[in-house]
């Protein structure tokens, strides 16, 4: 019996309408396609009207098939998918063509892109002829949920779901939770110390009776599907016993091994070999730096070992893996700051007294290396003219295209801390200063008043090359004034550059390890910009924080949150529904080859060795059909993008060039394409 | 190692000293230079300020005429250089251009298809192919107590160059620090040494120069080595007009780096070209370098 | 929404800038950063910075921009073209505001356009040029005065044997000049 196929073509407003001649595809589908009972424009097929016709014409002419030619499926398969089941329709026989992104939004010539559209709504009537009814799966949410990443956002997330009574584990990867946070003296645009009101949160996090706090320990490997991961974490050697350590910090006392701390002081001051990143560490149990320990390099020493009370030193730990299982998964990995040794002309590295945003943030805290006092690199002498340089590797094409969007606020609470302990003058060399938050623009504000000095303009060199006396020994910031029009050199006794933010070096291979993607700059890719920031292309995946691109604390406090209260309402949910589009082998035709069980890259095929089958493990499937074209029977199939479905796609995007020859060529498993 | 050599109009002349270096030293290590037959002028910027397509045309002539034994250019002067380079790439990247270029160079019975030539800078092929271990065992005079101050100047290291840093290269450092010399680090050794304002406007010629002098007279230089005729002969035969314009008392030695590099390679100091420049650069040498020796070698 | 490339908006004189310059269509994303104008080892001297003449060629200031020295001023260093954050090339830029103003007659402000017809005359006429060559004809025609100045070194160089008084000719010079003439007409610019 023919399908009766009502088609669907959206204006999207102008958006289509305005390069696409909707009502001319549609007359034309109703007219010329083979089988369609039904064919209507209308101005937005998503709003209620729309999704009524839809149902209606169901009801009213037994429509069998229904296609959507509208925006992407991403947005909205799943509202056409619902208004076919509301009118007893099974929604998978229901296909979305999308003739927006893929048509009229990258299309100039009309009369072309509406020549396109047709082609695009033929192939899916076609195709959606050969669609089956499928029932979606249900699977059990694990309760518990891992977060990655024990920065801001990372604690924030945390925090909402332990006290909502679910189980977290949290895994970072440096020894103390706190992120870069903990690294900050104030922050903007209130000036509250940044540590004061960090910690607590740590330590609430510390102390939590839902959260199993991992520490120094990686994501090693995730496999399963939302609802149901399964997670290796390797819990790195630290070489100290955690639970008989009491913390009481006599080791990193008597460590007779001082290093530089190229990471929590930014290498402005030393650590221990073995050591706790800072005082408010949490957990405070110290690691054993290896690279740099006495025992590990030459095999002497033992102080911490023979002074450890509680003898919780182990110099023979060995990494550990820990195997973990939860519902779902929340990135929270955080950023990196940009080398500023890839712009030598701002002659950081070469330079003593050009600095890094964050040193110059650990020069100036109360806890830092000198105890918050701002002195060159001599250690004694207080600049008396300090300039601070924006977008340093950031809205650059060499380095990052991208506004880094917090640098010009971090800009301006630097230059107030200069302002407020020392008697400099302070430069801000900007090219556009961006403080638009809440009490932002009082900020900046603020520091006009305060006398800090703004020259609009991108600083070409910082040089130690003077032309005249006033300049000798002085760091001389050259760039052009570009509100007066002129070159200008600002002999200066300190520089500090404002570098990018950037995204961690390994996102991608953690991403990787996710299913998640990253975009170009290599943040990851949220679902989507406006309504879905902090859910992932992979259900039970989520992002929060600056992982997901540069944001301020705020802004990664309420996505921690936001991705918190996702998770939430998956857990309370309890079940979580699984598409349907899976592989499928056919068993009497399965050799037993096993050449799909190496390929399947979700580890969802097992092979039965007794009945000398493969089968599909139809939770773990996602529908990718890399075993489908794999095996060489040709037995397994993919559901909702059989052989057929495809072959009819594609001759019904030729409809101009290949004209069904009679029903029986239809009905054949494999339609072979006639050339034209 | 073998070599097709763009020498350019400035080493025939007033930068002899260059080009006989060039060719001393390479022989010294074993590459073998074929000048490139009946070369052009490369227009340095001034056939761009007036004509690009002619402009293009005249060079990519020399590009063409690169026979099939030889795949690699090398050019030792800056605007030789980046100009051979430049349109190079032009033609590679703008097919329309490339249709003109093509059909004016018909028009002399030649052709060129982008990309057959690799230009290079000389620095580059003594840096990169010829290497370290091969330099460093042929040094017979070391250049220790000789503090040489590495000037780039602008065309070899921007925008084209590919092997080294545009705003901070050290390829030439490392080289004399092979040698043995004091490197000097100093500022502004990829600044500009004026170029041809020296012919138009003098003020502002001779301000750049000086800031070039000053600087590694600072940093206690005993000579400039340079790479470029172009800024050879401002910071040489300028000097004394530069000293007079400031009231500055400027000595610094302006060489090409091959004629120190010969030095260390013991190669006599007559056939380096020594004694062309006009702040003489022998006594500073000689006496730093402490031998009787010096520059008396093969 | 994709952008429209066709840019019938933009001002006249900014669309002849970006038909001039090989990858010119760049000079439309300029930040007006400065970051050229603050780079340039003569920008102290010009009557405006690059920054601000692209400004000028976005707002159509075509005679303010042509008659300038700014163009005049580059010694193409590159300095500006390798640090642009937008990868505009600046410098090329440069080279084709100062063929548009040798070509409209508006070089009035620099002895450039001289010095560059004197050197390519010679290269035209041996296919090589010579720095006494080029001294010689373009100080005497243009600054007599500063050939007495200059004297002095010249004696200097000339002493050294770095002077040659007679230019190298090619032997295939007929070549280059058929090469040079249809490049010429191809351009439909002297």
């Amino acid at each position: 019996m023919a399908e009766k196929v009502g088609v669907y073509v959206c204006h999207c407003g102008s958006n289509i309408a305005g390069k696409v001649d909707v009502e001319d595809v549609a007359k034309w589908a109703g007219e010329n396609v083979k089988d369609v009972a039904v064919s209507r424009d209308y101005k937005f097929m998503c709003s209620s009207l729309g999704q009524k016709l839809v149902e209606d014409d169901i009801k009213e002419h037994g429509l069998t098939r229904v296609v959507v030619a509208a925006c992407s499926p991403h947005l909205h398969e799943k509202t056409f998918r619902r208004a076919c089941s509301n009118a007893g329709l099974n929604p998978y026989l229901m296909e979305m063509t999308n003739i927006r992104e893929h048509c009229s939004w990258v299309h100039k010539d009309r009369a072309a892109a509406t020549e396109k559209a047709r082609a695009l709504v033929s192939a899916s009537i076609e195709r959606v002829k050969f669609q089956e009814p499928l029932e979606p799966m249900f699977v059990d949410v694990n309760r518990a949920t891992l977060v990655i990443g024990g920065g801001i956002a990372g604690l924030q997330a945390t925090l909402e779901l332990a006290d909502a009574g679910y189980p977290v584990y949290l895994v970072e990867r440096q020894p103390s939770i706190g992120g870069h946070m903990a690294q900050f003296d104030k922050t903007f645009p209130t000036l509250d110390c940044s540590a004061c009101i960090l910690t607590p949160k740590m330590s609430e996090v510390g102390q939590h009776e839902n959260v199993t706090l991992l520490t120094y320990a990686e994501l090693e490997e995730v496999s399963g599907s939302v609802g149901s991961f399964k997670v290796k974490i390797r819990q790195k050697a630290r070489h100290v016993v955690f639970d008989d350590c009491t913390g009481c910090g006599i080791c990193v006392e008597k460590c007779p091994r001082k290093v530089l701390d190229t990471e929590f002081e930014a290498g402005m001051g030393n650590r221990k070999a073995i050591y706790m990143p800072f005082p408010q560490a949490v957990p405070r149990v110290p690691v054993i730096d290896t690279e740099s320990c006495i025992w590990f390099e030459r095999q002497k020493c033992r102080a911490c070992e023979k002074l450890c009370p509680t003898n919780a030193i182990d110099f023979d730990q060995q990494d550990e893996l820990i195997d973990i299982e939860v519902g779902n998964i929340i990135m929270a990995t955080g950023w990196e700051p940009f080398d500023t040794r890839k712009i030598p002309q701002y002659g950081y590295g070469r330079l003593a007294n050009v600095y890094t945003s964050l040193e110059f943030e650990r020069l100036c805290n109360a806890a830092g290396p000198t105890n918050g006092k701002i002195v060159l690199r001599d250690g004694k002498t207080e600049p008396k003219s300090v300039a601070i340089v924006h977008c340093v590797g950031s809205r650059d094409e060499r380095h990052n295209p991208y506004c880094s969007g917090v640098c010009c606020m971090a800009a301006l609470k630097l230059g107030h801390l200069v302002v407020e302990k020392t008697d400099a003058e302070v430069y801000s060399f900007y090219i556009d200063m961006r403080t638009n938050q809440k009490n932002y623009e009082e900020f900046y504000q603020r520091l006009l008043g305060e006398g800090m000095r703004f020259v609009r303009g991108k600083v070409a060199e910082v040089t130690d090359a003077a032309r005249k006396p006033s300049e000798q020994g002085k760091l001389i910031v050259q760039c052009e004034d570009t509100l007066v029009g002129r070159q200008q050199r600002y002999p200066v006794d300190m520089v500090i550059l404002m570098g990018a933010i950037e995204p961690q070096r390994d996102a991608r291979e953690m991403g990787l390890k996710c299913g998640i993607s990253c975009s170009m700059d290599g943040w990851y890719t949220e679902r989507h910009p406006k309504l879905d920031p902090v859910a992932t292309m992979t259900d039970g995946i989520f992002v929060a924080g600056t992982c997901q691109g540069p944001k301020d604390i705020p802004a990664s406090v309420a996505q921690g949150a936001a991705a918190a209260a996702r998770v939430s309402g998956m857990i309370t949910k309890g079940k979580v529904m699984i598409e349907p589009i899976v592989a499928k082998i056919d068993e009497e035709g399965c050799s037993g080859c096993r050449i799909c069980n190496n390929m399947c890259p979700y580890n969802a095929i097992e092979y039965d060795a007794e009945a000398q089958v493969s089968r599909v493990i139809t939770a773990l499937c996602k529908g990718c059909g890399t075993c489908v074209s794999a095996c060489p029977a040709g037995v397994i199939s993919g559901a909702h993008f059989s052989d057929r479905q495809i072959f009819a796609q594609i001759q019904g995007a030729l409809w101009d060039a290949w004209q069904p020859q009679d029903a029986a060529s239809q009905d054949a498993e494999t339609v072979p394409v006639s050339a034209p | 190692m073998k070599y097709a050599y763009y020498p350019g109009c400035s080493l025939e002349a007033g930068s002899a000293a260059y080009d006989k270096s060039v060719r001393a030293v390479l022989d010294q290590l074993g590459v073998e230079l074929d000048e490139l037959n009946d070369w052009n002028c490369c227009g340095a910027t001034e056939y761009f300020s007036q004509n690009e397509l002619v402009a293009t045309s005249v060079i990519a002539r020399n590009l063409a005429l690169v026979d099939s034994e030889h795949d690699q250019l090398v050019a030792p002067c800056a605007a030789c250089f980046l100009n051979l380079k430049k349109t190079d790439k032009l033609l590679a990247e703008h097919p329309a251009m490339k249709c003109q270029v093509d059909a004016a160079l018909a028009a002399g019975g030649l052709s060129y298809k982008p990309g057959r030539v690799h230009v290079r800078h000389l620095l580059d092929i003594l840096y990169t192919d010829v290497g370290p271990e091969a330099i460093k065992a042929k040094v017979v005079q070391p250049l220790s107590g000789l503090r040489v101050a590495p000037y780039y100047g602008c065309q070899i290291v921007r925008p084209l160059n590919g092997f080294d840093n545009p705003e901070y290269p050290m390829k030439l450092d490392e080289m004399f620090e092979w040698l043995g010399a004091e490197v000097v680090d100093y500022p502004v050794k990829a600044h500009c040494c004026g170029g041809h304002m020296t012919q138009i406007s003098e003020p502002e010629a001779f301000e750049l120069i000086r800031r070039l002098l000053q600087s590694a007279d600072e940093y206690k230089a005993d000579v400039i080595l340079c790479m470029c005729p172009m800024c050879q002969l401002n910071l040489d035969a300028y000097q004394g007009r530069v000293n007079g314009h400031f009231g500055t008392s400027f000595k610094l030695p302006i060489v090409f780096f091959t004629q120190l590099l010969g030095v260390a390679l013991g190669i006599d100091m007559k056939k380096l070209g020594f004694g062309k420049e006009l702040v003489s650069a022998e006594p500073v040498i000689r006496s730093k370098l402490d031998g009787s020796s010096v520059g008396a070698g093969t | 929404m994709v952008a429209d490339t066709h840019g019938a908006h933009r001002s006249k004189f900014l669309r002849d800038v970006i038909a001039d310059t090989p990858d010119g269509e760049k000079i439309v994303h300029c930040l007006q950063c400065g970051s050229c104008g603050g780079s340039c080892p003569n920008g102290a001297e010009m009557d405006y910075t690059p920054r601000a003449i692209f400004a000028m060629i976005a707002a159509d200031r075509r005679e303010d921009v042509l008659t300038s020295n700014t163009m005049w001023q580059c010694v193409s260093c590159y300095f500006c073209t390798s640090r642009c954050p937008q990868d505009i090339p600046i410098t090329e830029i440069m080279y084709s505001l100062k063929r548009m103003a040798i070509r409209e007659g508006k070089a009035r402000k620099s002895d450039a356009p001289a010095l560059a017809k004197t050197f390519t005359d010679l290269v035209e006429k041996y296919g090589r040029s010579f720095e006494f060559g080029i001294a010689s004809r373009y100080l005497l025609f243009n600054r007599p005065m500063s050939m007495l100045k200059s004297s002095g070194m010249g004696m200097s160089m000339f002493a050294k044997g770095r002077l040659a008084l007679t230019p190298t000719r090619i032997k295939n010079v007929k070549q280059l000049q058929a090469i040079i003439n249809k490049a010429r007409e191809l351009s439909q610019h002297d």
